[in-house]
């Protein structure tokens, strides 16, 4: 019984659902006080011991269903006869008894001699789709798969009416078990198995070139900035104030300490109040710039809650806000606007920097953010780099987000090394894990 | 984790028990809160309660104390919150009124000394003295400790409080003791029944999940929500009842800023029952929707759809889903 627990507990954990070694201590409590008898009873206790947020909960509730369904037939098992015929487990069957409980089709006798077999070849550990087949061959052998195959190969040897149909029998009786071997195997990889695949699956991703992503990955790499902004938001939403102790804040404390004859027993420090982060992205969405900024944009409008304000621009040669659209719009939907809409004319930097100096230079402050994301290939058109520097100095930081790697700035019509000067930061991103390194250190800055 | 913690407390018989109980006191629980309450009672475990404002996180707690006879002790939580207006403080005030006081009777006792070291270790027994739980000013936390037959202890809106605070907890939390370092270390003989609840303003540390049971409440379903409004407005007549707990439940499912919780549809129940309203109508509803939303823009959004939401609470449509899908009130 502990080990179905440690099991499911497992099974949780490849789901990234974490759970720690207190935390399967006190299921096992709970499941102490409450038992194994009442199943809906059993499923809210686990959940509320064992997954501590909504998006847990769901992944434990569907897990419990999986899990629980075949745990099922194999407690209905252990209870009466498996702690006698576990030895038999270990071995395999003979081909009479196989042959005379597939004929008799009773289905409970059949799935209980499927889950010994399961558990004799360990199917707990599987871990890969590709095992399923394995797993499956495995357990027909437990079961005697080897001693059918010889009664067949003697019924398909022999002559007469007779042998033909017996020779039908034993191969439909084959095929049923291996469906049904085949059945348990990828339910086990439900269970086991597809978390921790689906975890090598984003690794893989969150390390692919972000241009490299085909729409097969789309939707991995949304729930992955999804995850990204979480774990951001967590990290930087967290400290609001920052105390600055040894600097006594004297105005204070004698106000406070009036009531105690001026003497200062509370004493007070002075605090330092921490700036909310202001960002200013400005994308250029010509070319092949343009994926990257799919990601950035999606990645900081996940961040709201930590990044209240937030300015977005895109520009190829005229710039222009593109708050409204991504307001007002789904997300994918927007971004193919403000594509079709600004991506076309031939990429202009300078044209764009003296747009950003006429029509909003008064949203950059000193406590803003640029985030510049571009490859800095301005048709060999005059940079503006003197705009872009009162930009710099009027911000907190300028951080520029090259997709280019290093040895290629500066080639050919590339105008980064005239903008290198005055980015607090120029960093190459090709991946989601540059993307949100970058991020999370345009909001350490604010600290 | 395994620890032994004296529970002190009979064990809850079942969570049928716990479901009666609460609605002995006016709680109308669901299978999942009587269970998570169950489970912190068996396990000694910490609640942390989660979900949109006013589904009754606050009140579960209330209801617990009232059902088990035990004093609740509220640590309403906010920005700022420390160790001082949470655990304890010393009572400055009354430390140094009787230090003056006492000025005198202390230098005759010192003068009396033949040395510097006699007095000093004189006035170092006095010392121990300002620093006993005479002079002790306990807060919520320590007095739901003390509390010689448990007690409930509501820790409210977690989420509102600092990190650190929040890291101050876990000692509370795991070990139901709290550390003074004049006194020692004071450790709950009952430990309290603690039911911390959030809001989700911002993401709790895992740590502090780690402790505690996790219960997520949500909106509930119409039959629960008429059970609700029964048991807090009892005089309101069944047909009203049932039209007004639809009409809420379909203003839920509208596209609004602030969707109302059931502190608004009873507060709404008891608006109606004082307009003497028996049934709902449009003007009616048109008239005091500013009890259930708190938006402007959502008013303005909810009142195009008054007539069709009125329509839909008369109507069978909502009776039959009600039919299928739920209980009917017995």
């Amino acid at each position: 019984m502990e080990r179905t627990l440690t099991n499911f507990i497992r099974a949780l954990r490849s789901s990234d659902v974490r759970v720690s070694t207190g935390e399967a201590l006190d299921a096992t409590r709970a499941v102490a006080l409450i038992g194994y008898q009442d199943r809906s009873l059993l499923k809210d206790s686990l959940g509320c011991v064992l997954a501590k947020s909504e998006t847990e909960k769901q992944v434990h509730d569907r897990l419990f269903d999986l899990y629980f369904a075949h745990s099922d037939s194999q407690r209905g098992g252990s209870e009466s006869s498996s702690e006698t015929e576990s030895t038999d487990g270990e071995a395999p069957a003979s081909p009479e008894d196989l042959i005379a409980l597939m004929e008799s089709g009773d289905d409970t006798a059949i799935s209980l001699a499927m889950e010994r077999a399961a558990e004799a070849a360990g199917i707990d550990n599987i871990r890969f789709s590709t095992q399923v087949a394995y797993f499956a061959q495995q357990m027909v052998k437990q079961m005697g798969g080897d001693g059918l195959q010889e009664r067949l190969l003697e019924a398909l040897q022999g002559r007469g009416e007779e042998n033909e149909t017996r020779a039908q029998e034993l191969i439909d009786m084959r095929r049923d078990l291996t469906m049904r071997a085949r059945d348990r195997a990828e339910r086990a990889f439900d269970v086991f198995g597809a978390g921790e695949t689906d975890q090598f699956r984003n690794d893989f991703a969150a390390e692919k070139r972000l241009s490299a992503l085909d729409q097969y990955d789309m939707e991995r790499m949304k729930i992955l900035i999804a995850k990204v902004a979480k774990r951001l938001a967590v990290k930087h939403s967290r400290r609001r104030r920052k105390r600055n102790r040894g600097q006594l804040d004297v105005r204070r404390t004698m106000r406070a300490n009036a009531g105690l004859d001026g003497v200062p027993f509370n004493v007070i420090w002075r605090q330092k109040k921490r700036d909310r982060p202001k960002i200013v992205a400005i994308c250029d969405v010509s070319g092949s710039v343009a994926r990257y900024v799919r990601f950035l944009l999606l990645l900081l409008y996940s961040l709201a809650d930590v990044v209240p304000d937030l300015h977005a621009f895109a520009f190829s040669n005229r710039l222009r806000a593109v708050d409204d659209i991504l307001d007002n719009n789904e997300f994918e939907a927007a971004m193919t606007k403000i594509i079709r809409d600004l991506g076309m004319g031939s990429t202009d930097y300078g044209q764009a920097w003296s747009d950003l100096k006429v029509d909003h230079e008064s949203i950059i402050d000193r406590r803003t953010t640029i985030i510049v994301l571009g490859d800095g290939r301005s048709n060999y058109g005059d940079p503006r780099n003197d705009l872009f520097q009162q930009f710099a100095q009027r911000a907190k930081q300028v951080i520029w987000l090259n997709p280019e790697a290093r040895p290629l700035w500066g080639t050919g019509d590339s105008a980064i090394p005239r903008y290198l000067p005055y980015c607090t930061q120029m960093s190459h991103v090709a991946t989601l894990k540059d993307l949100e390194r970058a991020v999370d250190e345009v909001l350490s800055a604010y600290g | 984790m395994a620890k032994d913690i004296p529970t002190g407390y009979e064990p809850l018989s079942s969570i049928e028990a716990v479901t009666e109980g609460l609605a002995s006191v006016g709680y109308i629980s669901t299978r999942e809160i009587s269970t998570a309450v169950f489970l912190a009672h068996g396990l000694r475990k910490p609640i942390l309660i989660e979900g949109p404002a006013g589904v009754g996180k606050t009140d579960l707690a209330q209801s617990l104390a009232g059902w088990l006879e035990a004093p609740i002790l509220r640590l309403q939580c906010y920005e700022g919150l420390d160790e001082g207006k949470a655990l304890y403080e010393w009572k400055y005030g009354k430390q140094l009124l009787y230090t003056q006081i006492l000025k005198e009777k202390l230098n005759e006792l010192i003068g009396a000394a033949d040395n510097l070291s006699q007095s000093l270790g004189k006035l170092a027994s006095f010392e121990d003295l300002f620093f006993s739980e005479q002079f002790l000013e306990s807060r919520p936390l320590l007095t739901a400790m003390q509390q010689p037959s448990g007690s409930v202890l509501l820790i409210d809106e977690i989420d509102k409080s600092d990190e650190e605070f929040e890291a101050f907890l876990l000692e509370v939390l795991s070990d139901y003791q709290v550390t003074v370092p004049e006194i020692g270390t004071i450790r709950a003989q009952v430990p309290p029944l603690v039911i911390l609840t959030s809001n989700n303003v911002r993401e709790l540390g895992d740590a502090l999940k780690r402790r505690c049971l996790h219960l997520h409440i949500g909106f509930p379903d119409a039959a629960r929500e008429r059970r609700i409004v029964q048991a807090r407005v009892p005089d309101v007549s069944d047909v009203l009842l049932k039209q007004l707990v639809s009409f809420v439940q379909g203003v839920r499912d509208t596209d609004i800023k602030k969707r109302p919780s059931i502190s608004e549809t009873v507060d709404w129940a008891r608006t109606l029952l004082l307009m003497h309203a028996s049934a709902l109508d449009e003007a009616f509803v048109r008239s005091t929707l500013n009890v259930l939303l708190k938006h402007e823009s959502d008013i303005a959004a909810v009142s195009k759809e008054i007539p069709r939401l009125v329509r839909e609470a008369a109507g069978p449509d909502r009776s039959g889903r009600t039919a299928s899908g739920y209980p009917e009130l017995g």
